[in-house]
């Protein structure tokens, strides 16, 4: 393959999994020529002097939005749980974790 | 067949307050419109004739009643399939929530529902937002209502493409990098993102939360303004909304912009925009001079890098805002699945999400992971700052900033779906205002071999009045806003 690789197959597998987002190994292999494509576009970046440059998470001066501690209205039970695919009582039930 | 369907917002809702029109009579206007136009344009998800028709018949008896109206009373809303609607399916256009209602209204919808509108359905849009074209959507594309081959724009493709062909009076659709203005100049709409915390995003299904807003698509600058000053204002379930109360911005709308100073970008017209494009937008920047707007060019150097930072934030945010799905306590589960919690989480969301979603998730998990951190995520915040600064600066001398809102016009369905960073390029003039927070409007402004051009305006933020006031002094003097496709 080219010397452009930035993303092997192996990698592009591994983030993959880190996404908890299962691929096919024609996928795999797809996606990481679409990838390596798109990381080359974004690597212009580098190009930027960005030395003592802020990062910009947000574009407004707002911080630390608080309200009082205060008990309000909430969603019942049965609404929050409506669209659950397995339910037991008051819970969501899920696949065994441990 | 009645010509109701073609009233703006602002004359179906003084029609209707003042006992004029039965919101009835209207509604029926726009169900036999849709009936005749809906299946070859495919705009809407989800319609719910039944609602809306209780909800018409319940304004009318408050018209008899003589009880107060809301400013948007008989007005008919077609909403985003992305912005949650109390028991009404909001699927994001996604196999992962194709089941999904949500048990509770976005704060945008509770407005609506407070100013006496009417909530139609649900409208087709890119799966999670994530596209300018609307064809990743789950249940197939939409498709351009001037030609029926073309892409609408996207990613709230549904919306635009409703208000244009009379399916509604206005909508809601929401912009991340360009998802309002896109369609709406492919379309040959009015479509606004406001600045970044003026509408609450209570409610709205996220996709990058630092750069998306919801916003009005509408076919007159007026009705943009109505519905953006119903939707607007703080909102403390959202703690990105700013300290602003809701404001009337039909109050200081009006057509004069003598005197206003409008900046060019000269990245705004380079090689990357089609000639038919630079044409149709230089001829109308004209008309803006002609009517007392002096215009200048300027330079924002860090556009050339907008695209690529817009891309690398949007996609690390999603990474994050979309992990939660996972089919548990909502969406698409695979009664097959066996295994352990990763293993089932694994297959429910590559089952439940299409292509291009999975791309991004993955890209973005890539861009925050460690090793790339700082190379890709970091570097494209700090270049975003840089970008933020090339706007202040620009919008110290001009009041406005002007330029197309598409770089290329509407192509065909299929033709770029293929090609991921094709794609992307769309994007190049939209994502800046996303990436500042600044306010941008597009506006139908010419047509090329049939199809629409749309003109983009840019103000500083919370300037939503004087982009909304050149918008008005361009619409009112031309007459691109008038016409419809022949469908």
């Amino acid at each position: 393959m080219s010397r452009d690789r930035r993303v092997s197959v192996e990698e592009v597998r591994h983030i993959a999994e880190l996404a908890r987002i299962k691929l096919t190994r024609e996928e795999e292999i797809l996606f990481t020529e679409q990838f390596n494509r798109i990381l080359e576009y974004f690597s212009m970046i580098g190009e930027v002097d960005t030395e003592n440059v802020p990062a910009s998470y947000h574009v407004l001066d707002l911080v630390n939005v608080y309200r009082e501690d205060e008990v309000q209205e909430s969603l019942r039970d049965d609404e929050a749980l409506k669209n659950a695919s397995e339910r037991e009582g008051r819970f969501f039930k899920s696949p065994r974790i441990v | 067949m009645s010509d109701l369907h073609k009233l703006t917002a602002i004359e179906v809702s003084e029609r209707i307050r003042s006992g004029d029109l039965s919101a009835e009579e209207y509604l029926y206007s726009i169900l036999e419109r849709m009936e005749h136009v809906e299946g070859k344009i495919h705009a809407f998800v989800t319609v719910v004739e039944e609602n809306a028709l209780e909800t018409a018949r319940e304004i009318d008896k408050k018209v008899r009643r003589g009880d107060d109206l809301g400013s948007l009373a008989g007005v008919v809303v077609a909403v985003k399939d992305n912005i949650c609607t109390r028991g009404i399916r909001t699927t994001c256009s996604s196999r992962m929530l194709e089941n999904f209602v949500p048990p509770y209204d976005a704060t945008v919808i509770e407005r609506l529902k407070a100013a006496d509108a009417i909530i139609i359905g649900k409208t087709n849009m890119d799966e999670f937002a994530m596209g300018s074209t609307t064809e990743t959507s789950y249940f197939g594309a939409t498709h351009n209502p001037w030609d029926l081959n073309k892409v609408p724009g996207g990613s709230s493709g549904g919306s635009a493409a409703a208000v244009i062909a009379e399916e509604t009076t206005v909508a809601l659709g929401s912009d991340t990098g360009g998802s309002i203005r896109c369609p709406a100049s492919y379309c040959s709409v009015v479509g606004l993102k406001p600045t970044y915390g003026l509408v609450s995003r209570y409610g709205l299904i996220a996709y990058a939360n630092s750069l998306e807003q919801i916003g009005p698509l509408t076919r007159s600058v007026e009705d943009c303004a109505l519905l953006l000053s119903v939707i607007s204002g703080h909102d403390s379930r959202d703690s990105t909304s700013v300290d602003l109360p809701a404001r009337d911005y039909l109050k200081n709308l009006w057509d004069d912009m003598r005197g206003i100073k409008i900046g060019l970008p000269r990245e705004f017209f380079g090689e990357g925009v089609e000639d038919a494009v630079k044409d149709a937008v230089l001829k109308a920047i004209d008309k803006l001079e002609d009517l007392g707007g002096s215009c200048f060019e300027i330079s924002l150097p860090m556009m050339k890098y907008a695209l690529a930072a817009y891309y690398i934030i949007a996609m690390s945010e999603a990474s994050s805002n979309l992990a939660r799905y996972d089919g548990l306590r909502y969406g698409y589960r695979d009664e097959n699945a066996r295994g352990s919690f990763d293993e089932v989480f694994s297959k429910n969301r590559r089952e439940g999400f299409g292509a291009e979603v999975r791309r991004r998730i993955i890209l973005g998990t890539y861009a925050l992971s460690a090793g790339y951190f700082e190379q890709y995520y970091i570097k494209a915040l700090k270049i975003r700052t840089l970008i933020r600064r090339d706007f202040e600066r620009a919008l110290k001398d001009a009041d406005v900033i002007v330029g197309p809102t598409m770089p290329l016009l509407p192509f065909n369905l299929g033709e770029r779906i293929d090609d991921p960073l094709k794609l992307y390029m769309c994007d190049i003039l939209t994502v800046p205002a996303n990436l500042t927070g600044c306010p941008a409007i597009s506006i139908p402004c010419g047509f090329k071999n049939g199809l629409p051009v749309g003109m983009q305006i840019l103000g500083r933020p919370f300037d939503e009045d004087t982009i909304l006031k050149v918008a008005y002094a361009f619409e009112q003097s031309t007459d691109y806003h008038r016409l419809r496709p022949p469908i």
